[in-house]
Order: structure tokens, then C-alpha cells, then sequence
């Protein structure tokens, strides 16, 4: 089932969204990875240093509120204006992200994080604590999904963490995605691996004939 | 001799190996496609990936935004310079960031700062090999981050996976990499298996078995096999595209093997996700090919 989200997105939203579930999302999403990551936990949450980065904390306090975390590192282009344009931007792998989602779902509010490869317990915990999904964009489908971008907001952190890890504030339309986490406690992930070992102990029971 | 300046080559070699995948892992991924449940989630990622590809195909843009570490391997000729070779190459490469066929990827371990341009140390990453052929060849291939945090190594004997010193240990390791592996490499990709050499010599050669055509099998017929029954048990494992569950988990599995010490044997499985990069450029009397 097809269901169209849009950023700010509602507690009913997305309680309505099951695993399996395809999802266009339209808004303001912000992607982080590894070092916005590490960057939020360090200075926003773990032991707050926000007046380090006050407007940095201020947007994303706005924008994450009912929003969406991107787990991406962008292709990007700049313009003779210096606008900026997303050329490919495919999903990263999340798990790297394991240790930190939870308390960035937690203390920004977010309903949706994307990215790719699924998380972990804690992450599936936050997300039926405080009412988010997971969605699970297509990876390596960078030029596709770079169509989905209609516009570069913002961008913060750029020179100090480098293109692919900054902090890109960018307007989505139709952003197309899988619900593999949903706010109800499943996830497409555990189910899967769980079958695949099923099957691998089987497969190394037998003689190599 | 003369040697020509071959920058603009390198250039479009890096263009099209970001942008236009090679013909044999689409049509592979169109069999998966095929294969897989009407409107399951693993064929609908299989029709985003392969609309993908005919996307950045058209629009010349990368088919992932991870265009990887650029891994090139030189065969040169006696005479030529590999002093210029390595800087036309590197020059190509920051050009090719810089017109967004690359991402910048070159990070600094000790500072965290991106160079920006796509040259560090032992970056990018260049192979030189004199021959004695007339021509040159530089293979090309962009490997991704996501897939190559899925890689691992295998110390035989493994009490875990009852996997001792021969073929059969290899099976087992492979399949055990598989697995782990789950959806994370962007499957479904390919698995490069090399078995024997040193820790450093065995990652090597594990990659370099993603230049083989899909349909190569190898020449020694017990390996073959081996290579055939790897990909038709990874595939039982049902991890499926995206590791949504589905029938197609890898394309192929290749493997080699090379000398090893008395002391160790080592397997060792790379996965190259679906986004396979690779091409291959030649220059031969006065002429540039690409394949």
C-alpha cells in the first residue's frame, strides 16, 4: 500500500504505517551521517554545548520536529549563482548510526529516519517509544532518488565536516521508500536475517557430497 | 619514446565508469527482476535500481552517490613513465570531482577533513603492472563504502563454522559472509573470494575477482564449481534484493586462490554491490577504446 507523507508528519501518520508499507514523502528533510551524527550526540544531547552552534541547534530543532533524518552523503554541484543542486544521493548504511538514533529520535522529536540496510533494537525501541519509522530507500539508486530533490535549503557544517557528511537541509517531493521499521515493534530485518540463519544451518548441516 | 597525455581518456574513463553501468550486471538484474513476486518489495526494489541505472545512463550522472575508492590497475608497456601515468590519472580524478562524477571521498584519518578533490594517500588507489604487450589497459573500478564494510576474512581452520582446510571450509566461510552480510552491501551484488596469500594479498586478490565477466567461470574446473554452487546456496538464503527477503541475494560468486604459508590459510569474500563499476579503457596506436 502507497501511503504520501508529508513533513511535519502527524503521531497518526505514521502509527498508520506497517512494515512493507511504500511511502512517497514530501518536506524538509535534513541528512546527517557519521559525523552530524557523533556532532548532535556531542554537542546537543549527550552534554549540551548548544551556544557552540546556536543556530545550527535552533534549525534543527525546527526542522526535526515532526521531521525526517536522511542517512546520506551526497553528489552535489554548485551553480554560477552558487546555488546548490543534489546530482546523486542514495541512502548510506544506517547502522553505523545504531548507537546514536535513538536519542536523536528522542530528543528532536523525528518521526522518520531513512536510510538503508535497517538498525538495530535500540533504534526499533525509539521508535515505538516515541512514535517514528524507519524507511528504507533503494541503495545505489542515487540519480533517482536526486530527482526526488527539488531544492538545496541550506547547508551547515560543510567546510568543517566535508561534503558528504554535512548537514544538507533539502526540500523532497515524492521521495520514494520502503517501511522496514515500523512504530509498532516490527522490523522487515530481524525477520529476514532470522530466516536466512534458519537456512544457513541447514545448508552447512549437509555433506559437502 | 613519447608519451601521450592521456588526462582527458582518464577523464572519460572515470565519466563513464561512475555513469554507465556495464551491460552484463544489468542483464542480470533484469533476470532478477523477472524472478522475483509480482509487487513484492524485492522486485519493486529491482525496478527502482534498473530505472535507476537507464536514469543515470541518459543524464550522465553516478549511478550512486558512493562513487567509492577509484581502484585502477595500469598495464603499460616497457618505456612508459609511471611517474606520468600516476599524475594524469590523479589530475582526471580531481577533474572528475569536480564536475560531480565523483564524490569527494579522500577523508584524512587523523584530522576527519575531506581533501575535497578525491586525492589523498594511496588515494586514489593505483595498481601499475609493466607487460609484454604493445599497448596499454587501465582497468577501473569504483568500490563503494557500504559494500566493502561488508568484506571479511576467514582464518581456516573455524571451529564455529566446522570449517577446516579445504574446499568445503571455503563454502563454509563464504556462505557464513553471505549471511552476515545480509542486505548491507546493497545486494544483490557479487562476491570475490580469494583463498590463500597473506592477510593484505588475499583482500587483493578477492577484488580483483570483480573485473571477471559475470558469465567468466575459472579455469580450474573444481573451482568453477565451487564458484556455481556458492551462487546457488547464497541465493537459497532468501536475504533478497536490499535484504528485503526475495530470490536473488548475490549475481555470481568468483573465486581464485594463490600461495599461502604453511602457517595460514586464508578466505576471504568482498562484496561488490549491485552498482558493479568497472570498465576498462585501452590505448592502442594512437587510439583510446573503452569496454
Amino acid at each position: 500500500m502507497l501511503h504520501k507523507l508529508t513533513i511535519p508528519i502527524s503521531e497518526e501518520a505514521v502509527t498508520a504505517l506497517h512494515v512493507g508499507d511504500q511511502v512517497h514523502l514530501s518536506g524538509v528533510v535534513v541528512t546527517a551521517r557519521d559525523a552530524a551524527h557523533k556532532l548532535m550526540i556531542e554537542k546537543f544531547i549527550r552534554t549540551p554545548q548548544v551556544a557552540e552552534l546556536p543556530d545550527l541547534y535552533a534549525q534543527l530543532s525546527q526542522l526535526l520536529a515532526g521531521g525526517a533524518i536522511y542517512h546520506c552523503g551526497p553528489v552535489v554541484s554548485q551553480d554560477d549563482h552558487g546555488r546548490w543542486r543534489f546530482v546523486a544521493a542514495g541512502p548510506t548504511t544506517s547502522i553505523r548510526e545504531e548507537p546514536y538514533e535513538a536519542d536523536v529520535i528522542e530528543h528532536f522529536g523525528l518521526r522518520a529516519v531513512i536510510g538503508k540496510g535497517g538498525m538495530g533494537p535500540r533504534t526499533l525501541q525509539a521508535c515505538q517509544d516515541h512514535r517514528a519509522v524507519y524507511l528504507h530507500a533503494i541503495g545505489g539508486a542515487a540519480s533517482l532518488i536526486a530527482n526526488s530533490v527539488k531544492e538545496v535549503v541550506d547547508v551547515y557544517q560543510k567546510d568543517e565536516l566535508g561534503v558528504p557528511e554535512a548537514f544538507w537541509v533539502i526540500r523532497t517531493e515524492d521521495f520514494p521508500a520502503v517501511v522496514t521499521m515500523d512504530s509498532h515493534g516490527n522490523s522487515l530485518h530481524a525477520g529476514v536475517k532470522e530466516r536466512s540463519t534458519a537456512k544457513l544451518a541447514t545448508l552447512l548441516a549437509l555433506n559437502s557430497g | 619514446m613519447k608519451q601521450p597525455d592521456l588526462t582527458d581518456q582518464f577523464l572519460e574513463l572515470i565519466r563513464l565508469t561512475a555513469t554507465d553501468l556495464r551491460s552484463d550486471i544489468e542483464d542480470a538484474l533484469n533476470i532478477a527482476r523477472d524472478q522475483e513476486e509480482e509487487g513484492s518489495a524485492a522486485q519493486g526494489a529491482l525496478d527502482t535500481i534498473l530505472e535507476n541505472i537507464r536514469m543515470a545512463r541518459q543524464d550522465s550522472t553516478p549511478i550512486c552517490q558512493d562513487t567509492g575508492t577509484p581502484i585502477f590497475y595500469i598495464y603499460y608497456p616497457t618505456g612508459w613513465s609511471t611517474l606520468k601515468l600516476r599524475d594524469q590519472i590523479r589530475e582526471a580524478t580531481a577533474t572528475a570531482t569536480a564536475q560531480a562524477y565523483l564524490r569527494p571521498n579522500a577523508v584524512d584519518s587523523f584530522t576527519g577533513r575531506n581533501t575535497g578533490d578525491n586525492l589523498g594517500d594511496d588515494f586514489p588507489s593505483l595498481h601499475f603492472h609493466e607487460w609484454e604487450e604493445p599497448h596499454l589497459k587501465v582497468d577501473l573500478m569504483l568500490k563503494g563504502g557500504g559494500c566493502e564494510n561488508v568484506g571479511a576474512q576467514y582464518k581456516l581452520p573455524n571451529v564455529a563454522l566446522h570449517a577446516s582446510r579445504d574446499l568445503e571450509g571455503v563454502r563454509r566461510a563464504v556462505l557464513d559472509a553471505v549471511n552476515e552480510a545480509q542486505g548491507l552491501g546493497c545486494a544483490p551484488g557479487v562476491i570475490g573470494v580469494a583463498v590463500g596469500g597473506d592477510r593484505g594479498a588475499s583482500y587483493i586478490r578477492s577484488k580483483e575477482q570483480f573485473f571477471r565477466p559475470l558469465d567468466d567461470q575459472h579455469q580450474v574446473p573444481e573451482l568453477a564449481k565451487l564458484e556455481e554452487r556458492l551462487t546457488q546456496e547464497a541465493n537459497q538464503l532468501g536475504i533478497g534484493p536490499m535484504g528485503f527477503g526475495g530470490k536473488t541475494t548475490v549475481l555470481g560468486v568468483k573465486v581464485d586462490t594463490l600461495h599461502r604459508l604453511p602457517a595460514s590459510y586464508f578466505v576471504t569474500a568482498s562484496y561488490m554491490c549491485w552498482a558493479d563499476r568497472r570498465r576498462t579503457m585501452t590505448y592502442r596506436d594512437g587510439e583510446v577504446t573503452f569496454e
